[in-house]
């Protein structure tokens, strides 16, 4: 069976989500783990909280508050008509955003555990040696918590691909736009096709095994660092 | 007494205890579908306290509903939102038998009021950013919605501007937080006591799409569950049932 022209837009479009949610991800979990692996105030346990918050709620609530949140009757996307912005529902844009807060942990927990496993002592050296801050972070921090990069961006990646409860309240299912595919194994599901529904069904399964796999053998981060 | 007349004697004293549990007041699991879960709770209540049997009921998609009836899913009836899944249920021999319980209307609805005029003025205008409709594919208000939208010979002219929900529960959320202008969802969903609740609303003539008939089927679990049989039959007599059905904005 060959797969339909809607089915392969809907794994592109899922790369393509889970490709750019990770990359941003990166990109805000790295200061926010820095933040929280050298910060002293008493917010630390709060905002600890806050993020891991999205493991433990169910996606739907997520993106329940995030279809309310962002749409024109709510705080966030009331603001963005003001400033004469689409609001985000419905779009590629609103998925990411949702990707994001859906995925947090599984980028920001492993890289503060990477962070935290150096300790203070390397960076302590490097500043005898006088480096400066930003070198410190750069020369010292990056290299030694790359273990903990690879499996936040493979874990996000992961987790975005296989995302389906925050996309489905906010998405649309728009072919091209929002369709991804767990949305169009839902659909294949619900239409009682199931012949689809296992083809890519079995894909995920196959491709969750295979990035589990490699990400165990190339880092052998389950075992060193609690991730 | 003989220990033959006092062992049926405590037969009989057993079997009073039971006959209220399970002749008199029994239970029954109901699946509903989502556009009918507000009429049915309203329902389940009356006919409770009328038959002083107690339902449970489970509200979703009618799709996935029969995905689970199908492997063994603890539902003695379904309500579902079309006709072809209990029909499918019934050529499979999962159901027993089946009637038509209501027929659904389609409405053009939007949260905000006086936005429709009680016309498709505002579909022709086309100046509306999102229209929320249930998928044709899975949906039955999904199917009746394009079909209306061509009558109309405005598919072409709005077909860019859909918001698919998987559901007409879905689709109606899309519409009340406002991120779509328009949907068009089930009379149902948006009509209490015979009055929109809420915005404004174009309902949209029968004649423009295919009957959208919401069977009910008694499955082969509920076969000899009084409950569900009760409420089987209280679904089909005119009265109380009927009246508050059609109050929802339902025909029949």
């Amino acid at each position: 069976m060959t797969l339909s022209a809607p089915d392969i837009s809907a794994i592109t479009l899922t790369l393509q989500l889970a490709a750019v949610t990770t990359l941003l991800l990166m990109l805000i979990a790295t200061p926010l783990a820095w933040w929280l692996t050298h910060t002293r105030t008493r917010w630390r346990a709060a905002v600890t909280a806050l993020v891991a918050l999205p493991l433990v709620l169910p996606p739907t609530v997520l993106g329940f508050y995030l279809l309310v949140l962002l749409g024109p009757k709510g705080a966030i996307g009331h603001w963005m008509q003001q400033l004469g912005l689409d609001t985000l529902p419905f779009t590629f844009g609103g998925l990411v955003v949702g990707s994001i807060v859906f995925s947090l942990p599984f980028a920001v927990q492993p890289i503060t555990n990477a962070f935290a496993a150096i300790g203070v002592r390397p960076l302590e050296v490097a500043a005898t040696l006088r480096a400066s801050v930003w070198d410190r972070f750069w020369s010292v921090a990056v290299p030694l918590a790359r273990p903990g990069f690879i499996t936040a961006a493979v874990l996000a990646f992961a987790h975005t691909v296989g995302e389906f409860g925050v996309v489905l309240m906010l998405g649309g299912n728009i072919p091209g736009e929002t369709r991804v595919l767990s949305v169009a194994i839902y659909d294949h599901v619900e239409a009682l096709e199931y012949t689809q529904a296992h083809w890519l069904s079995a894909g995920l399964v196959v491709f969750s095994f295979v990035v589990l796999l490699m990400l165990g053998r190339h880092s052998g981060q389950w075992q060193r660092v609690p991730a | 007494m003989n220990p033959n007349t006092l062992s049926s004697f405590f037969r009989i004293a057993l079997l009073a205890c039971l006959l209220p549990a399970t002749v008199h007041a029994g239970h029954a699991h109901i699946a509903v579908a989502s556009n009918f879960a507000t009429p049915m709770k309203k329902l389940a209540a009356q006919f409770e306290q009328a038959t002083g049997h107690t339902l449970t009921l489970s509200t979703g998609a009618t799709g996935k509903f029969y995905a689970q009836i199908k492997n063994g899913a603890p539902f003695d009836m379904l309500l579902a939102a079309d006709e072809a899944t209990p029909a499918r249920l019934m050529r499979e021999g999962d159901a027993i038998k089946v009637q038509t319980y209501a027929i659904g209307r389609l409405v053009l609805w939007s949260d905000r009021p006086g936005y429709i005029t009680g016309n498709d003025a505002v579909l022709r205008q086309n100046r509306f950013k999102r229209l929320a409709i249930a998928n044709p594919k899975l949906a039955p208000y999904g199917a009746a919605a394009s079909e209306a939208l061509t009558q109309l010979k405005l598919i072409d002219a709005v077909q860019n501007k859909f918001v698919i929900g998987e559901n007409i529960a879905q689709t109606y959320q899309f519409v009340a937080s406002g991120n779509a202008e328009l949907g068009l969802v089930s009379l149902s969903q948006v009509m209490q006591d015979g009055k929109l609740t809420r915005g404004s609303a174009w309902v949209i003539p029968a004649s423009l799409h295919a009957p959208i008939r919401q069977d009910a089927v008694l499955l082969k679990r509920g076969e000899n569950n009084e409950a569900a049989r009760a409420l089987f039959d209280y679904l089909k007599t005119p009265g109380a049932a009927l009246t508050l059905i059609r109050s929802f904005g339902y025909e029949r």
